[in-house]
């Protein structure tokens, strides 16, 4: 187990260093820099600008002197966007905003998605099943860009009981609608999964054999269908985790609840090298973290898997 | 979305390669006649048909193209672009007075096709890659699938925004973006599989014939891959539309005045308080029934192949 | 160049009202209205704004956060006047190269300190020192200081700009160049003072909430990037009693339709119209949907310059495509947010130009399609041999529009085939200023407000000039301008030039549009280039 995830460990820092490199030259290959304007700048001007941000050097060198002030100093530059500003602040403050929301749509995502995969499985082919079906898929491909703007014109205008946007440290009323909106398509995804996965277990020969034997279906159903049941959704969380970063995109735009999604869009139209990077190196290391997690629980409540 | 249902499939796959050896051609046979038993899948497949037939008759019903403006209705769309008969405008316009009909048509076969080529390219590199990996097997195997693993860790919805910001928007560049970020899934279950029939008998009587290695993963591997390859296309097809129309909200989209499902439905969401939901809700009904078919027609095509389910 | 010292009265009326102020509670003091216990004004902005650091703020949103948290030498009043700021008043010599300038003893800093001349002296060379890398150092630039361009490169000292304080509140400034508009240049952001103090302590991070010291109206107490920010009353400011609005709120919003949502829900003072729904707004909310003109040119380029394509080196196919675009359609079908049609590059706002009616402008549509038919057959283009070009535009809702219906409009009348292309901001910049297209779109708005701000952009050297377009009259004519009193007939000739020349296509002058609260008062309308200060603002009761 600890050999596995040392290993796991040691994939994870080349993968990351070509993670940097490919996304330093590709943002580097982008036509413009984060200093071209309408109104081009002098050149003198421009000069002493790249000079102080060390931009005239070649591309190998700015590489290396980037890496070398992360890995001395775990400083990941400043934003040539928002002067008064480095990108450790940006994401310092930016992520927990993310992590908060994302972390919330987890929970409902998890706690809506798993009793409704649950009670389809178990009322199969009945209107229950029909309609958590229904709704599942409904809500997987509704696109989110529709519900966000939809929920602030139900909810803020015509209702009148939530606040349309703003973070406010994160309070409830600001919670709601991008807890909705984001979680929606992951809820319908855990609750397709679930369900089917549960329905396999249910015809498992050993579920028939203990239903012969006369178990009570309650024993039946937490002690032998639940836990294999949700092998499936564990391996989905990893994924379900980074698809809940790139939503976080809409919701900060439809939101504004100021996460990092719309940082690194936004960073990526302005050329705000430094931002951009700092925010695809955090994503990518989450990635990586969440696969081995989602990995170490499967082994976890999978007996047969051993590392 | 687009691995959502990998540990099925991998153990579809298991059922299927196993049943391969004993029955034969059978298995397909007594597939189709399950999938033909499905009511929702065949239900399913006809609407889907009709939306593909739809977007190519269409036109010819049309009195606008899908880029002309009816100066008339232009930037008084909430008054007389709503949907009538009289106008023309059998969907209504979009704010610029250009027909919705001829539009949706035109969005239903960029999005469509965007779908199906996107899958295409996962499935064909998916495929290839893995049977290659896991026939060769060893050192090689080793290091390509430590090479999906590290592509597994990039965030790739963050470097396709890149992609399309460096490279232009164009939807060839659409297309990479979209295969590269789905034919990973594909090739580790394609590798599991080729895993198990390598040991198979046929596999190894071609081999005692001397016959390349090339050509056993082309002529014997990969065939027997169709059934798990089928099924899991149909799942990346939602996917990648889906993935599409996030990308067409963002602005990086398809190309004016040509136009595609999501581009379709991000300018009608903008709208929808401006009395003018039909910009809105004709898109979205023909992305949500598509979608709601190839997920049923997906299911079914597991159920039909996967005889433990029933 | 209306700038004239007889318009400081106006502050210090202002300014003895604010010593004297015993006006009752709850009434502005010089309309009498009632006034509303809730002085917040929250206003929505579409994207983050860069920083609050004057020197390095380069946006319209930082701007004005600049101008509450900071005071410069100069404000503006409500009609783009130039009036007294932390500059009682100032001097200049005949020559108009040399500007001295008397500064309040009251004014202070927010912790206190008195604000001098050695601030503003500081700040100055902080701006134009190549080791702050200010990317609006150019304007040190063209504001003309003595040495400014050694100081730039690095070859002088920061000390050797021509600025210096006489005295605590004297300060002087030496010009390289006679410019009888200096003092309002002052007005700009980039040349408020900074407190030096701070600015050592913090370094890069001074402008943060905690960190920030101002001389301005307010100051910054809570800032989260791309969410919110709050500035609230300074009380140290020398005319705090004149301020009325307590609390400004800003909330960035990304989506003008969610921001136009929130306006209507109420959370905000002043929200976005999405594009296309001002008519509707203005039938439903009158007075609260407000559209005034801006001094903003929106325009198409043709690529001249030998990378271009051979069509249009022929006067006649440009002048076709000018006239056969409908700007009517544009205006009123397509924006529709009362905006004017364009047929010369000044707009007709610009202070002391009257724009001369040309030509094609007083022709009617229907002339001009015939006129750009008869151009174009001409030219030798027709139904067999259309002319294939390729219509470049950055990626964004209003600017697509425009775009398909023009191309629709050149189909229709011309049978042109125009190809579309966007580009995401940066790109298209780069695609642009290298050449690389055959029709571009372009937007300009004003530095000043004066006509060579415009036409300076068709002289050959100029660096904005994407086109490529030289006239030897028209930079001969732009520059005798510059030393002129009155250079009126070069720019209505410049102008007549260009209608001719037709080396851009003029399509519409922009229109500010915005949802204002009906009981926010004091926005300056009639200042074009839109410089308000929150402190002039005020919230009457209901």
């Amino acid at each position: 187990m600890l050999n596995y995830i040392i290993k796991r460990i040691g994939i994870a820092i080349p993968t990351l260093l070509i993670l940097i490199a490919v996304t330093f030259y590709l943002m580097h290959a982008a036509p413009g820099g984060p200093f071209t304007s309408e109104k081009p700048l002098p050149p003198q001007v421009l000069a002493n600008i790249e000079a102080k941000y060390g931009l005239d050097q070649p591309i190998w060198r700015q590489m290396t002197t980037y890496l070398w002030g992360i890995l001395t100093e775990f400083d990941f530059g400043p934003s040539y966007k928002y002067h008064s500003r480095t990108v450790n602040e940006i994401i310092g403050q930016g992520f927990p905003i993310t992590l908060k929301y994302g972390f919330w749509s987890f929970i409902v995502a998890i706690g809506v998605g798993i009793p409704l995969g649950a009670i389809a499985a178990i009322r199969k082919n009945t209107w229950v099943d029909y309609f958590a079906v229904g709704v599942s898929i409904g809500a997987q491909v509704l696109p989110n860009f529709v519900l966000a703007p939809l929920l602030i014109i139900v909810f803020t205008l015509w209702l009148g009981w939530l606040p349309g946007g703003g973070w406010h440290g994160g309070d409830w009323e600001y919670l709601v609608m991008p807890v909705i909106a984001l979680s929606t398509s992951y809820m319908a995804s855990i609750a397709r999964i679930t369900r089917s996965s549960m329905l396999e277990v249910l015809n498992a020969n050993y579920i028939r054999t203990a239903r012969a034997k006369g178990l009570p279906t309650k024993t039946i159903f937490f002690r032998h269908v639940f836990k294999p049941s949700l092998l499936p959704v564990i391996s989905y969380l990893g994924p379900a985790f980074v698809g809940l970063i790139t939503g976080s995109v809409l919701i900060d735009i439809f939101f504004s609840t100021g996460g990092m999604g719309y940082f690194f869009v936004n960073a990526a139209f302005n050329r705000d090298y430094a931002v951009m990077m700092g925010i695809t190196i955090l994503v990518g290391a989450l990635t990586i973290l969440f696969s081995l997690i989602a990995d170490l629980l499967y082994a976890w409540i999978d007996p047969k898997i051993r590392y | 979305m687009i691995v959502a249902n990998k540990n099925k499939i991998v153990k579809l796959a298991e059922n299927l390669t196993a049943d391969e050896q004993t029955s034969g051609r059978s298995l397909w046979a007594d597939a189709r006649t399950r999938f033909m038993g499905n009511k929702a899948a065949i239900t399913s497949l006809v609407i889907l048909v009709l939306i593909v037939l739809f977007s190519f008759v269409g036109p010819y019903f049309a009195v606008w193209t899908y880029e002309q403006i009816d100066w008339n209705t232009m930037g008084s769309a909430a008054t007389l672009g709503m949907p009538s008969i009289e106008t023309g405008h059998y969907f209504g316009t979009d704010d610029l007075g250009r027909d919705l009909y001829s539009r949706v048509i035109q969005g239903t076969q960029i999005s469509l096709m965007v779908g199906i080529v996107g899958a295409t390219i996962a499935v064909v590199v998916g495929t290839l890659y893995g049977a290659t990996s896991g026939y060769i097997g060893g050192r090689t195997d080793q290091i390509m699938m430590r090479i999906v693993d590290i592509l597994m860790a990039i965030p790739f919805m963050f470097v396709l925004i890149l992609l399309l910001v460096v490279f232009g928007r164009s939807i060839i560049m659409l297309f990479v973006g979209i295969g590269l970020l789905s034919w990973l899934d594909m090739s580790r279950i394609v590798r599991g599989q080729t895993l198990n029939l390598k040991n198979k008998e046929f596999i190894e009587a071609a081999q005692a014939t001397g016959v390349s290695d090339y050509k056993i993963i082309i002529r014997h591997i990969v065939p027997n891959l169709l059934g798990i390859v089928a099924v899991y296309a149909t799942l990346l097809v939602p996917g990648i539309i889906i993935a599409e129309s996030f990308i067409s909200f963002l602005g990086l989209g398809v190309q004016e005045p040509k136009t595609s499902w999501g581009a379709l439905i991000s300018e009608g969401a903008g709208t929808i308080n401006y009395d003018t939901e039909w910009q809105l809700l004709v898109p979205l009904s023909f992305f949500i029934v598509t979608l709601f078919c190839i997920y049923f027609i997906g299911d079914g095509l597991r159920d039909a192949l996967d005889p433990k389910e029933r | 160049m209306n700038y004239l010292p007889k318009s400081l009265a106006v502050g210090f009326v202002l300014a003895t009202f604010a010593t004297s102020s015993v006006f009752a509670a709850g009434t502005h003091p010089v309309t009498g209205e009632a006034l509303a216990d809730d002085q917040t004004f929250t206003y929505s902005l579409l994207d983050e704004f860069t920083t609050a650091d004057p020197q390095m703020v380069e946006d319209v949103s930082g701007s004005y956060f600049v101008r509450d948290l900071f005071e410069g030498l100069m404000n503006q009043d409500g009609d783009g006047k130039l009036i007294p700021g932390v500059a009682t008043g100032y001097t200049t010599n005949d020559a108009k190269d040399v500007y001295t300038f008397t500064l309040r003893d009251n004014a202070r800093w927010s912790d206190g300190n008195p604000v001098t001349a050695h601030d503003f002296v500081y700040a100055w060379r902080r701006l134009a020192d190549p080791a702050t890398a200010s990317p609006y150092s150019w304007f040190a630039d063209i504001m003309a200081l003595e040495n400014v361009g050694a100081v730039m490169s690095g070859e002088s000292p920061p000390e050797a700009l021509g600025i210096r304080a006489l005295d605590n509140h004297t300060l002087e400034v030496r010009l390289t160049a006679s410019l009888p508009y200096f003092a309002a240049m002052t007005t700009h952001a980039s040349t408020f003072p900074s407190p030096q103090w701070t600015v050592r302590t913090f370094g890069d991070g001074w402008t943060k909430p905690g960190n920030i010291v101002g001389n301005g109206a307010y100051v910054l107490t809570e800032h989260i990037p791309n969410e919110t920010a709050t500035r609230e009353r300074n009380t140290m400011y020398w005319n705090n009693e004149a301020t009325i609005i307590d609390k400004v709120v800003t909330l960035v919003i990304n989506d003008e339709n969610t921001d136009f949502t929130r306006w209507e829900a109420g959370e905000t003072d002043k929200g976005a119209v999405p594009s296309g729904q001002y008519p509707r707004l203005k039938a439903e909310y009158p007075d609260e949907a407000i559209s005034f003109p801006r001094l903003c040119t929106y325009y198409m380029t043709f690529n001249l310059s030998p990378s271009g394509p051979e069509a249009f080196k022929d006067v006649r196919v440009r002048q076709a495509l000018s006239y056969a675009l409908d700007r009517s359609v544009v205006t009123d079908k397509v924006l529709q947010g009362g905006q004017i049609q364009a047929f010369t590059f000044t707009p007709g706002a610009t202070a002391g130009f009257e724009v001369p009616a040309v030509a094609f402008g007083q022709m009617s549509q229907d002339q001009r399609n015939v006129n750009a038919k008869l151009l174009m057959a001409a030219a030798g283009y027709g139904p067999d041999n259309p002319l294939k070009f390729e219509y470049m535009y950055n990626t964004s809702e209003g600017h697509k529009k425009i775009a398909i219906a023009a191309q629709q409009m050149w189909k229709e009348t011309l049978g042109a085939e125009a190809t579309l292309a966007n580009q995401e901001w940066k790109t298209f910049l780069k695609t642009r200023g290298g050449q690389n297209f055959d029709v571009a779109r372009g937007g300009w708005c004003g530095d000043y407000n004066e006509a060579s701000t415009f036409l300076d952009l068709m002289t050959t050297p100029s660096g904005y000039n994407d086109g490529k377009f030289s006239n030897a009259e028209v930079d001969e004519l732009m520059t005798s301008a510059r030393t002129m009193s009155d250079a009126t007939s070069n720019y209505t000739r410049v102008e007549e030039i260009m209608a001719n020349e037709m080396p851009i296509i003029p399509v519409y002058h922009y229109t500010g549009v915005f949802m204002l609260r009906n009981n926010l008062k004091g926005w300056p309308f009639n200042n074009v280039e839109q410089n308000v200060y929150s402190r002039d603002l005020y919230k009457v009761a209901d």
